[in-house]
């Protein structure tokens, strides 16, 4: 059993073929193990077990009929902020806490399409707001390598269940660092696409402008994969963009000779833990023992990326929030407190206190009297900081960088100053302003055990470039290979 | 520009929050503290700048002006928490 919950999904692909084994027994290979460590690590919100059997039975025909892609029968787990029609999707609120699918994200029907098998619903901070997993309605989720520590988040279930070994790959959501550093806590492998190139047709809305669906996995490959299953133009998405989509895995040749890598100075400055220097500086070796060049880039704005960032998310989301008002879905608290009261009541009693605190600073955000002062301010900066990165990449194919200033930090370490922890974010956020693709790989390991992540920010579009370093990378070392006791 | 209690209570009207005492002195506090951390924007000359909105090129896509119907009427009721079977519920507006 502990053999089949470590299968890539191209060794899967190869035995499910084979007929050695069958996707029912995949499945419950998986099952049992999320049954044995759910306790532990809280990474699922829902499990879906019967949903999965029956995904799994007619995964088992199709591949029988010789009809199968390469996520036929593969066991996956989805953030809950993603709809799955026939799924509780709640986003990790109170306010949704009975909410029912009522239709499938386009990159879950995309999902069920091509055969994969959905095993469940994964924790994550509550309406993606948080770098920790500490904020879910649901309870916080464990980092599998040290149960004291956070997995990251908002995406932390979804990074934390990869590493366990609870589904092969996962669906994730990133706004500001929520794919990336979580899988960096939890030494996977993380993903945040160019913006437009995943549908978010389905995805409950965080910051519209910068939410954007990716893929998680123990490798490049697993999740170059997923990628292919999900990308591509939605008529139901006007944000996504009708550009091909490649095939992501023909691209991972290996080869990296010639490849021109930034690193930028800012992302080295002081306050970057000396393991993780280390570590990632080791990496950027790594690739140019490979052929790749190496140089030094200057990002000069990037000190005002969080700042930025701030206030541009959360004017989104006091926006896209509005919506929960209990009158079309979820709770609905005083209903005899006329329609304001209801309102007042029933958001006051569904979410909880970072939302709020967002929405509040949203709301002021685009205020009378202080809109031009913070929003219109920071969508010029946002300007300033995508043009950083087009004169960057007038010269060089990739940026390389830590993801995080620090490995996976202790649970309730920095919940009583919401600052502090936006600011773990500082590494993460300027790829979102600027609608970049960020991968981030595990590429060493702290003094105390725990995993180390590396980013590699691309082009607008290039996703093949970043995920041929990243499994150029992984061919030559065996970081993503580790796993948890 | 510091905030105030008086600010916390007009926002969250505006946010259609009801908030206690003790939120309001601590969303005072920690709202100041984030909005003194982001005025280190002011720093940056963004005269002559064009705001971001989006990052992809927009289009507005157009569509054929056909009419359709949505089916299934129940399963867009089904979350809501009162409903008369057919529409969505609410508290009485006018008197």
């Amino acid at each position: 059993m502990s053999d089949l919950i470590s299968l890539s999904i191209d060794e899967a692909r190869r035995r499910l073929d084979a007929r050695e084994i069958s996707s029912l027994e995949l499945t419950e290979a998986f099952l049992a193990r999320i049954e044995a460590t759910q306790g532990k690590l809280n990474t699922f919100i829902s499990t879906t077990p019967e949903m999965a059997r029956a995904q799994a039975e007619e995964a088992d025909r199709r591949i029988a009929s010789g009809d199968a892609g390469p996520l036929c029968g593969i066991p996956v787990g989805v953030k809950d902020i993603i709809l799955a029609r026939g799924t509780r999707t709640t986003a990790a609120s109170a306010i949704l806490k009975s909410y029912e699918a009522p239709y499938d994200a386009t990159v879950v029907a995309r999902m069920r399409a091509a055969g994969a098998v959905l095993v469940g619903k994964l924790n994550c901070d509550e309406f993606a707001m948080g770098s920790s997993n500490e904020n879910s309605a649901y309870g916080l989720t464990r980092n599998p390598w040290d149960t004291d520590r956070v997995p990251g988040g908002s995406s932390g279930g979804s990074a934390a269940a990869v590493a366990a070994r609870q589904c092969i790959v996962s669906l994730g959501t990133d706004t500001g660092g929520s794919i990336r550093q979580p899988a960096a806590f939890c030494g996977v492998t993380g993903l945040k696409p160019t913006y437009g190139r995943v549908s978010r047709y389905g995805v409950i809305a965080f910051a519209s402008s910068l939410d954007q669906v990716g893929p998680i996995g123990r490798s490049v490959r697993d999740a170059a994969h997923l990628l292919r299953t999900i990308a591509g133009h939605d008529r139901l998405d006007s944000t996504s963009v009708d550009n091909p989509v490649p095939d992501y895995c023909s691209a991972l040749t290996g080869d990296v000779r010639g490849l021109r890598v930034a690193l930028p100075r800012e992302y080295f400055a002081d306050g970057l833990d000396d393991d993780v220097r280390r570590a990632v500086q080791a990496a950027a070796q790594q690739l140019q023992s490979l052929g790749a060049t190496l140089e030094d880039v200057s990002l000069p704005h990037t000190e005002y990326a969080i700042a930025t960032y701030y206030l541009i998310a959360t004017a989104e989301a006091s926006s896209n929030l509005a919506r929960y008002d209990g009158t079309r879905y979820g709770v609905r608290l005083g209903n005899d407190s006329g329609l304001l009261g209801m309102y007042r009541k029933t958001r006051a009693g569904g979410f909880g206190p970072e939302v709020k605190r967002r929405i509040m600073l949203g709301t002021h955000a685009l205020s009378a009297g202080y809109y031009d002062a913070y929003y219109a301010k920071a969508q010029k900066v946002r300007t300033l900081i995508r043009r950083d990165f087009n004169s960057v990449f007038a010269n060089y194919d990739l940026i390389l960088a830590p993801t995080t200033p620090t490995p996976a930090f202790k649970i309730g370490e920095k919940t009583d100053d919401p600052l502090q922890m936006y600011l773990t974010d500082i590494f993460t956020i300027s790829a979102n302003l600027a609608g970049l693709p960020g991968l981030a790989l595990p590429c060493g390991s702290s003094a105390d055990g725990l995993p180390i992540g590396f980013q590699l920010i691309g082009k607008p579009f290039d996703e093949e470039t970043v995920l041929r370093a990243g499994d150029a990378y992984q061919r030559d070392t065996d970081w993503h290979t580790r796993l948890p006791q | 520009m510091p905030i105030t209690r008086d600010d916390v209570r007009h926002v969250a009207l505006l946010a259609r929050l009801e908030i206690t005492e003790n939120e309001e002195q601590e969303l005072a506090a920690q709202l100041d503290q984030i909005i003194a951390y982001v005025e280190v924007l002011e720093k940056l000359d963004t005269e002559d700048v064009e705001p971001t909105s989006y990052i992809t090129p927009m289009e507005t896509p157009f569509r054929e002006d056909v009419v359709s119907t949505t089916p299934d009427t129940e399963r867009w009721l089904a979350n809501a928490p009162a409903t008369d079977g057919r529409h969505f519920r609410v508290p009485k507006i006018i008197e």
